[in-house]
């Protein structure tokens, strides 16, 4: 028995030996996977526990400002009350809800899409429940604040255009994130975030959005927030100075009134652009709130399309304006002279097709002044037979014809200046002598922008240089905080002043090449260009300024939209006022000023607005005067800082 | 010797008995339980409430009980071991009766003024009972499997109560500990074989009779990053918990994935880990060291003691303490799958720390009685 237990005690020791070395070994194996999770790989679950822990909350950078040469805000931000709702600070979020619509005006649908955000959001997340409220609004909130458990009020940025639609073209605008727009860029996704979406906003974008900054939060697993570890302050996005000067552009949206439209001025030396209007405009501030539907329908449904810029992208048959490159086509190939003279019966006959002049009777003999000042369409029919497509087209494609300038905004339109080679190969067909003709007046396949028109001008009255139109005079710059309004009798560019560093002012001022025309045929053209405002049998006499030193020179130009059959001809052709709106005539205007001492080119067009004396003329006078008024006043400065 | 029921030695005074209880294993106790309670302090964000106050109560009560254990005489528990075994059957079923549900299983008793677990009492009546039952069983007896139904019986009726609860954890570790005994009472090699391949065969229908929870469980064990943010966020979160804590942790309170609730169930089944992430692997390391010395006293009584019955009890609730211990830490580890066991004298939980402490305070009394020459083996029951 004795023995038996000894037994026991032997087998019992040796296999509680067995069972104990097991149970050490386990252990060992708990203390090497213990120091592989806390010292091999130690690193990893580190970044992974701080990633858990911390969460970082990007700041919306401040966007860049945008003004005009002056200073004047183009493009600002302003304060933006934001109502928010927190579900866990109310007892009940539709009474809540309730109580606050009437203040703010909810719909039962919006209140719907509330209820379903809130619904997403952990009850601690402030859910946005309104944008962009009145004072009034605010004030009525913080009034009945006792009743209105779970809402606060919270301060963001508004993207804000105090010239509302007069820049708008330009300026674009900046509107909600699609998800198309998404790039990765987490800045992108942050609520209530805005990025450029036309114009100079979206061609900048970039620049003027700045840089986020980010906060670091501590949150705990439910993703509440325990406190702020740390803070990198966003950084402002850069401002923008546009060569514009928004006084002109004021005016000349004013003067394009009802009608669909585009001005352009431009300094003939330097290219900068100083009016790129474009009527009729829209309300960019309406697109950065979220435009409604009804207000995008009427919008994109109006026939005078004002969505688009037409200063750029309007493409139009330049008519009588393009006689300027004929002419100076005609002298530089030696075609004619400046006292070549065409007789003007009031048509020309081609094969058996009969060209006709706009004046029925005829122009009698003319010489190249006289033509351009009066229109004759039969002395260019003349010149045109003579020099053939390829070689006007050779000349204005020189003046700045058929191409874009990349103005930095996006959308710009090349036009067309046609050749025999274009003919063939995109219609398919050859060219025939009567569209020589028919292009020497400007008509036909021509198609020119506004902006185009205003380079040629430039080109001719610069004494033939290369100028290039730029709309951007300083980009990627820190204007001081406040800009103190500019006198506006006696405004100084802002890249002048000294209280803007120096370091904003970019390059340009560069001399543009010259395109190698003879000085004595340009001459000769912008005499032509004189006449028609100086001489009373000019097209444009009753536009003329009439103070001294501040006459301007240019060219009419008025663009048959329709067809006139030979029946209508032989009773009585239609005025334009008697034809519904897409019928009627294009009215352009293209000059430069002051006559003696060119320094701005102006080309105006009105779309079906008519003839080009009657309708575009008196615009460009208004705007031109001004213009040289400004430039004047200027000029007389005497306290001119930089 | 051949008295029908005799010690080797005449009983000892109580006093007597007191006084020659080891200090030793009292000290660690306290040691591990105050590391618990620090843990429980920490947990509740630096607050003895709710849970490290009346940890330590629980605590002093356990003790007095411990000690009360201790000295009860060794052939008490002898004689008494299969009653104590039938009251642990007994509440099992009443559990299963009107037990109260708690985290998604049926495990508690509601006495009114305390809620007992007794799952937890039904570890240490099954080493009681089976140390027992081979204690009269004759060495020769053993090599007959018959006498194995007997003790197989013994542990499948608990094992088979605790996972109707469902306890899927403690009914695998009574099996485990009921093995554990069998081996040691001198069970062949060949025997655990055959049973092993025999639960290997079962496995499929054990799978079927998992709750879904339970098979989602093992199902993320073997593949935690199948669903990082459902069933295997607690194993991926208690990993980053312990990785992040280094060599030598964030210091006390200071553990982000703690405090910050990204640990699950910190107070009770993750607590190693939150001691871990905050006294990092030096204290981890420590930690184990304390249950290791405590194991090693079970292990180191059991190899002292003169009789059987003691032999097999102090050994078999040793390894049932070192079971909890080493599938806790593995199981937040990512060793082992998430099944619900606590850490003893750690977690947060009043029964399985009184549970625990009982089974040190037989142990105590193995030691205690350790020289007794208990009855002849062979007696039967």
């Amino acid at each position: 028995m004795q023995q038996n237990d000894n037994d026991r005690q032997i087998r019992f020791t040796r296999r509680a030996a067995i069972l104990a070395g097991g149970q050490a070994m386990l252990f060992g194996a708990l203390t090497g996977r213990l120091y592989y999770l806390q010292v091999l790989e130690a690193d990893r679950y580190k970044l992974l526990a701080e990633e858990n822990r911390i969460n970082v909350r990007l700041i919306q950078p401040r966007r860049g400002r945008i003004v005009d040469r002056f200073g004047v805000q183009l493009a600002d931000n302003q304060q933006s009350y934001r109502v928010l709702l927190t579900a866990e600070q109310t007892s009940n979020v539709d009474d809540t809800l309730a109580a606050i619509a009437p203040i703010i005006g909810l719909d039962f649908a919006t209140i719907d899409q509330i209820r379903d955000d809130i619904g997403r959001q952990r009850n601690f997340v402030p859910v946005a429940i309104a944008e962009f409220l009145s004072w009034e609004e605010v004030a009525q909130i913080e009034v009945n604040a006792p009743d209105l458990p779970g809402i606060s009020i919270d301060v963001g940025d508004r993207r804000f255009y105090p010239q509302v639609s007069e820049a708008a073209h330009i300026l674009g605008y900046v509107a909600r994130v699609g998800p198309e727009d998404l790039t990765g860029d987490p800045l992108l996704e942050t609520p209530g975030f805005r990025i450029g979406r036309a114009g100079i906003e979206r061609s900048y974008d970039e620049s003027l959005r700045g840089r986020a900054g980010s906060r670091q939060l501590e949150v705990n697993a439910s993703g509440r927030v325990v406190r702020e570890i740390g803070r990198t302050e966003s950084e402002k996005g850069r401002d923008l100075v546009l060569s514009l000067d928004m006084a002109l552009q004021s005016l000349a949206g004013e003067k394009l009134g009802e009608e669909s439209g585009a001005v352009v001025v431009m300094d003939i030396h330097s290219g900068e652009v100083l009016t790129l209007a474009s009527a009729p405009s829209f309300d960019p501030n309406k697109f950065a709130e979220g435009l409604s539907t009804s207000d995008w329908a009427a919008l994109s449904g109006d026939e005078r399309a004002p969505m688009r810029n037409k200063a750029i992208a309007g493409e139009f048959s330049p008519g009588s304006t393009f006689k300027l490159a004929v002419a100076l086509a005609g002298l530089e190939e030696g075609v004619i002279h400046p006292d070549t003279s065409f007789v003007c019966p009031g048509y020309k006959e081609l094969g058996n097709r009969r060209f006709h002049c706009w004046r029925r009777g005829g122009h009698g003999r003319v010489d190249l002044n006289q033509a351009i000042a009066q229109s004759c369409d039969v002395y260019f029919y003349e010149l045109a037979e003579r020099l053939g497509i390829d070689r006007m087209a050779e000349t204005a494609e020189r003046l700045g014809l058929g191409r874009e300038f990349d103005l930095d905004i996006p959308g710009e339109r090349p036009g067309l200046v046609p050749t025999r080679a274009w003919k063939r190969a995109v219609i398919g067909e050859r060219w025939v002598g009567g569209e020589d003709l028919v292009s020497g007046i400007g008509q036909g396949f021509l198609l020119t922008t506004p902006l185009q028109l205003a380079v040629m001008t430039a080109r001719v009255a610069n004494g033939g240089k290369a100028v290039v139109p730029r709309l951007i005079a300083a980009a990627d710059v820190h204007l001081p905080e406040r800009l103190p309004d500019a006198d506006p009798r006696t405004p100084i560019d802002i890249l002048n002043r000294s209280d803007v560093p120096r370091d904003a002012i970019s390059g340009g001022g560069a001399q543009a090449p010259s395109l190698g025309f003879d000085p004595r045929y340009l001459a000769a053209v912008r005499r032509g260009m004189e006449t028609v405002i100086a001489s009373p049998r000019g097209t444009a006499y009753r536009s003329r300024i009439g103070v001294p030193d501040m006459e301007m020179a240019g060219k009419t130009g008025t663009v048959q939209v329709r067809r006139i059959t030979q029946a209508e001809r032989d009773t009585r052709v239609l005025r334009n006022d008697e034809l519904p709106w897409r019928l009627r005539d294009h009215a352009l205007f293209v000059g430069y000023g002051p006559v003696d001492n060119p320094k701005y080119a102006i080309s105006v067009v009105i779309e079906h607005g008519g003839g080009g004396s009657t309708a575009a003329a008196p615009v460009a006078r208004d705007v031109m005067e001004l213009t040289l008024r400004r430039d004047q006043a200027r000029s007389a400065d005497p306290v001119r800082e930089g | 010797m051949a008295r029908r029921s005799g010690f080797g030695r005449a009983e000892a005074g109580l006093l007597e008995k007191l006084l020659r209880l080891d200090l030793l294993p009292i000290i660690l106790l306290l040691v591990v339980a105050s590391i618990g309670a620090m843990m429980l302090y920490s947990a509740a964000g630096g607050n003895m409430d709710p849970w490290a106050r009346r940890q330590l109560i629980r605590f002093g009560v356990a003790l007095v009980a411990l000690i009360v254990v201790a000295v009860i005489d060794l052939r008490h528990w002898l004689r008494y071991a299969y009653a104590v075994y039938a009251i642990g059957i007994a509440s099992l079923v009443l559990v299963e009766l009107i037990g109260t549900f708690g985290g998604g299983a049926q495990r508690w008793l509601d006495l009114g003024v305390i809620r007992l677990q007794p799952s937890e009492f039904m570890k240490i009546a099954v080493v009681l009972v089976l140390a027992r039952y081979f204690h009269y069983l004759e060495q020769d007896k053993i090599g007959r499997p018959h006498h194995l139904l007997v003790p197989l019986l013994l542990i499948g009726a608990p094992a088979a109560l605790i996972l109707r609860q469902p306890d899927l954890g403690t009914a695998m570790l009574i099996i485990i500990l009921g093995g554990a005994i069998f081996w040691l009472a001198g069970v062949r090699w060949w025997k655990f074989a055959a049973l092993g391949s025999l639960g290997l065969a079962a496995i499929p229908v054990a799978w079927s009779q998992l709750q879904a929870y339970q098979q989602r469980r093992i199902l993320t064990f073997i593949n935690p990053d199948r669903d990082p943010l459902g069933a295997g966020y607690h194993i991926s979160q208690s990993k980053i918990a312990l990785g992040s804590g280094g060599v030598s942790g964030k210091g006390f309170l200071q553990g982000t994935q703690s405090h910050l609730n990204f640990l699950p169930e910190k107070q009770t089944d993750f607590i190693f880990t939150m001691f871990a992430e905050e006294f990092g692997l030096l204290g981890g390391i420590g930690l184990m060291l304390l249950f290791a010395c405590l194991i090693a006293y079970g292990i180191f009584v059991a190899v002292r003691c003169r009789n059987q019955f003691g032999r097999l009890l102090a050994m078999g609730l040793s390894t049932s303490f070192f079971l909890y211990v080493f599938v806790n830490i593995g199981m937040v580890m990512g060793l082992l799958p998430v099944v619900g066991v606590p850490l003893p004298l750690i977690s947060y939980g009043g029964t399985a720390q009184l549970a625990v402490m009982i089974g040190f305070g037989l142990i105590m009394s193995v030691h205690l009685h350790r020289d007794q020459y208990v009855i002849h083996p062979g007696r039967g029951v």
